[in-house]
């Protein structure tokens, strides 16, 4: 029975190697000098891949088809949940000042992990549906609202990693869609503007590139206009949305622009972070022996933090592994994107690699000051029992369109 | 067709290289931190943990010259926190000053300590109460970073009774560090601070140890001798042993000054400068001063109207008075005006009328026809008002210069006083302006009045030289090479001569008949001082015993008697001491 529901070995493996990596590294999380509350966590992290797995066969027995006549559905109940989450969402763990979590039984679940998942599946029905890519930003306006409304409501928890997540989902789906690089660029102007509102010269320079991309792509009059506007609006508000941001989060973000202003304070995590990667060396300290982690100067070891654990106790070979097997598994589920038997399948194959990819990114970058601390998870690494079962089921998404897919998807050649 | 399997494929095949080309990014980023900085950041993760907790060092023993302890130090225990920044520095000690008093001019003092030196702990408390820490100790866990640590501490068994010249330590502050000298000293350690403490630091001092001690982000302390660092071990100092006799010292404090007598008194051996015992009272404990003087204790010593923290032997100055005549007569003989025979033209009648003063005799009666030598057995006025005139006032002036009475006699404590004498007569030129005094100043200065202030110490050292060969010694409370300067260029019959008469002194007929000893001819001189009004008179003594082999010289003043005579019973009663006691030791030794 095992050998028919799992098709794809290259992807299962991946992922098995990277779950028992992760849970090995969650084990060593909570090996510290001063006994603390992380101990034990790892047992509960096994339990969850355990359900991941099961639940991974479970999902991988459900047709494409299926899941394509579930999406609709399945998306209006997570906007339900994550309505749900805003009003009676409690936080917890390292998180705990936000809104994420809602109880269901003895359970306590993260709609929000779930949610990359369903709106990737909405998305890429509403892009199958299209005959042809969409060639203006009006017509954009389907998939910018699938998106947009779980993220308003993600952003009001505030869960920023998962806000950050659904913008790298939505560019790149539209992108196996196939719209074009200056539409896509054109849909991203007023956030790049946003970005460069705090100088003015740089701004500058990026609105008469504006002005010039479209001249040259010619939309309709009323698209130019809406560009031009919303990009003088993000622009010049910049200001005012700056002092919208709650405080914790402005603070991160400046720290990001600046980790060594205020060492002690919030660029403690990330310096500490790295202090604990450095240490590390080729080999590492040893698994379990890290020093930043067991005498508790390293922030989140077990959550956000988890692999500067493993480059203080593995070192720059423990590090590489991990990202090389990332990489592969990234690479395999572009492989089964393109070699998907119908444009549904792809596009929620290359959504989902593109979630998983945001995601390590945006951990790995932010434990080296390369992004800001977001608290965005590493997939099947950072303990979180949510998180943990979505990316199973992920994988089990993944298992089935491949074995839908043209061909035998085996080969690791590009 | 934008689903055309040839257009996915493209996609795909771009979608691999940003893939590829981010990966590729973030290892070489994590090679450049893990490997290219790794020496940095391993630093950096040490640093983190590792702190060095000082362990501070003995002092050096003080010992007396017969190996009695005269300073020692006991154990002591400091609390010091290892701060994390200095805002939770205050805050750990605003919840610390619950249990133990602290003001908040402490808690700043302790923050700013902080910031001199953050890696180091910030000392609290450096000698603290068992009681304190016994609840310390109770709730270490509340306070992370509490480092609470035996640590010797300065004891004076004698108490009082050394205060004179011991000195005492005491945490360095924060001006002192500031200074460039004590660069190599750390907030928080103790420092010796006048007397033999100050004066010999950095012989006393040792050399501070060093503990390495994981901690963890919450200033816990995890484990001692971590990363495979040995602890260094401090290193005590060497002993200092100086030329006090403790049993001497002791009985001059105790027994001899007590609690009735002000002043001071110096004894030494005039051949080499050992000196015996020093003492100045009012005195005061040192060991008050060991960890934080208290507020009463600083009241008490700041209204006693006589001032125990003033030394009456280094820093005050007094009016030699009559001690000073062996001067002027000794003046007199070198410059061959007067030889030990001769007599005056006017005899002593109660005074001596000068241009249109009279000045007076202390003794109404008057002496009559004196010789030099009777004019110093009985210290009259008026043989020496004469022997000034005739000296002069320049040759005087210059005479005493050359005596040393404008030197410091280099003792080996810090603060002494300078004695005061005037150097010439553009001293008085620029005093009172040139037609604002007479020659009759000469008359003042000729029996040790006028403008002439002397410490006990530097009427010490003119006796010595009459003691001996003429040769002044400079005193020394350490034990160290004997320093002797030719001043008294006089032959053997003048010495001699000089020294009967204050043998005669301290006889029958002299002024301090009532210091005779049995069986040792003492020889000194007494001395009533005259201060200006409202100030009382004070009592003075310079002698020696035996007067034919001095082992002893004694230089006292008393500022609550006003006469010389009670100097001398004094100087009399540590003189008999000091010898007697010599005689049983050595009858013991033998025996």
């Amino acid at each position: 029975m095992l050998r028919r529901t799992v098709t794809d070995y290259h992807l299962v493996l991946l992922a098995l190697v990277l779950s028992l990596f992760g849970l090995a590294m969650v084990f060593s999380a909570g090996q510290t000098d001063a006994p603390s509350a992380v101990t034990t966590v790892y047992q509960k992290q096994f339990v969850w891949m355990i359900l991941g797995i099961m639940a991974m066969l479970v999902i991988s027995r459900a047709s494409v088809r299926l899941l394509d006549w579930m999406s609709v559905p399945l998306f209006l109940v997570t906007l339900l949940l994550l309505v749900a989450t805003l009003v009676i969402g409690t936080g917890a763990g390292t998180a705990a000042s936000s809104k994420s979590w809602i109880g269901i039984g003895g359970f306590r679940l993260q709609p929000a992990e779930f949610a990359k998942i369903t709106v990737v599946l909405m998305l890429a029905r509403v892009l199958a549906s299209r005959r042809n890519a969409p060639r203006s930003l009006i017509e954009l306006w389907q998939p910018a609202l699938v998106v947009l409304v779980p993220w308003v409501l993600i952003m009001r928890q505030p869960d920023l990693g998962t806000g950050i997540a659904f913008i790298g989902i939505f560019f790149a789906m539209l992108y196996w869609a196939g719209v074009s690089w200056p539409l896509l660029l054109l849909v991203a102007s007023p956030g790049i503007s946003l970005l460069l509102a705090t100088d003015t010269k740089l701004w500058g320079g990026w609105f008469l590139v504006l002005i010039a991309l479209v001249l040259h792509y010619r939309p309709y009059l009323i698209e130019g206009v809406v560009l031009v506007v919303s990009n003088v609006i993000m622009g010049i508000l910049a200001p005012t949305l700056w002092n919208r941001l709650s405080p914790y989060q402005q603070k991160r973000l400046l720290t990001f622009l600046d980790p060594q202003a205020d060492p002690r304070g919030s660029a403690y995590h990330v310096l500490q972070s790295q202090t604990a990667i450095g240490s590390g060396g080729w080999f590492g300290q040893g698994f379990t022996e890290g020093s930043q982690k067991r005498l508790g100067y390293l922030p989140a070891q077990h959550t956000d933090f988890i692999h500067a654990v493993t480059g203080e106790e593995l070192g720059f070979i423990g590090v590489s592994v991990v990202l090389v097997l990332f990489l592969l598994l990234f690479l395999r589920t572009t492989r089964i994107a393109s070699r998907a038997n119908d444009s549904f399948s792809g596009l929620v194959a290359f959504g989902l690699t593109a979630s998983w990819f945001v995601h390590v990114l945006v951990n790995v970058g932010m434990t080296l000051s390369l992004m800001p601390v977001t608290g965005i998870p590493l997939p099947f690494f950072s303990y979180g029992g949510s998180f943990m079962l979505a990316s199973w089921l992920t994988v089990g998404i993944l298992l089935r369109i491949s074995s839908e897919g043209r061909g035998r998807a085996d080969a690791l050649s590009l | 067709m934008s689903f055309h399997p040839n257009e996915i494929a493209r996609r795909a095949r771009v979608a691999s290289f940003i893939l590829m080309g981010t990966f590729l990014f973030l290892v070489g980023a994590f090679f450049r931190t893990q490997v290219l900085l790794h020496t940095r950041f391993a630093l950096k993760s040490e640093q983190n943990r590792l702190r060095e907790v000082p362990l501070p060092a003995p002092r050096g023993i003080i010992r007396d010259r017969n190996g009695a302890i005269i300073a020692e130090n006991v154990p002591g225990y400091s609390v010091s926190i290892l701060g994390q920044s200095a805002d939770s520095l205050r805050a750990t000690l605003q919840r610390l000053s619950a249990t133990v008093s602290l003001a908040p001019a402490q808690i700043e003092e302790a923050v700013r300590k902080y910031r001199r030196d953050p890696t180091r702990p910030t000392v609290i408390l450096s000698d603290a109460d068992f009681p304190v820490i016994s609840v310390l100790e109770e709730h270490a866990l509340d306070f992370p970073g509490l480092i609470i640590q035996s640590a010797p501490k300065r004891y004076y068994p004698q108490r009082s009774a050394v205060a004179a010249f011991v000195g005492y330590t005491r945490e360095i502050t924060e001006g002192q560090l500031a200074a460039p000298q004590f660069a190599d000293y750390e907030p928080g350690q103790q420092i010796g601070v006048i007397g033999l403490e100050g004066q010999y630091e950095t012989q006393l001092r040792g050399r501070e140890g060093t503990r390495f001690v994981e901690y963890d982000a919450r200033g816990r302390e995890v484990r001692r001798g971590a990363g495979g660092r040995q602890d260094l071990a401090p290193e005590g100092a060497a002993d200092l042993t100086t030329n006090i006799d403790l049993a001497l010292q002791v009985y001059v404090a105790d027994s001899v000054f007590g609690d009735s007598l002000v002043g001071g008194l110096m004894a030494i051996n005039p051949r080499t400068g050992e000196v015996l015992a020093l003492h100045s009272a009012p005195s005061f404990d040192p060991y008050w001063f060991i960890g934080r003087l208290s507020d009463d204790r600083y009241n008490q010593l700041r209204n006693d109207p006589y001032k125990p923290l003033y030394n009456k032997v280094l820093q005050g100055r007094y009016p030699p008075a009559s001690t000073f005549k062996l001067a002027t007569a000794i003046i007199g003989l070198q410059k061959g005006v007067v030889k030990m025979t001769d007599r005056m033209p006017v005899p002593c009648r109660g005074g001596f009328q000068y241009g249109n003063r009279y000045f007076r005799c202390w003794e109404k009666e008057g002496h009559g026809d004196v010789t030099l030598a009777r004019a110093i057995e009985v210290s009259c006025n008026t043989y020496f008002y004469q022997l000034g005139i005739r000296i002069g006032l320049d040759r005087l002036l210059d005479g005493a210069t050359a005596l040393k009475f404008r030197e410091r006699t280099g003792l080996d404590l810090p603060d002494e006083s300078a004695p005061q004498w005037p150097a010439s007569r553009e001293y008085f030129d620029k005093l009172y302006t040139a037609r604002g005094w007479t020659e009759a100043e000469i008359l003042n200065l000729a029996i040790g009045q006028g403008h002439n202030d002397q410490t006990v110490a530097s009427m010490a050292r003119f006796y010595s030289a009459l003691a001996t060969d003429g040769m002044a010694v400079r005193p020394q409370i350490a034990k160290g090479r004997v320093e002797r300067q030719r001043i008294l260029d006089l032959s053997d019959v003048q010495m001699t001569a000089l020294r009967d008469a204050l043998a005669g002194v301290v006889s029958a007929t002299g002024t301090a008949g009532s210091a005779q000893i049995q069986e040792i001819v003492l020889a000194g001189k007494t001395g009533t001082g005259q201060r200006p009004y409202p100030q009382p008179d004070i009592a003075w003594f310079v002698g020696f015993a035996p007067a034919n082999d001095p082992k002893i010289l004694v230089s006292v003043v008393l500022i609550n008697r006003t006469h010389g005579y009670n100097a001398a019973r004094t100087a009399k009663a540590a003189i008999e001491y000091y010898l007697k006691q010599s005689t049983v030791q050595l009858t013991g030794t033998e025996g």
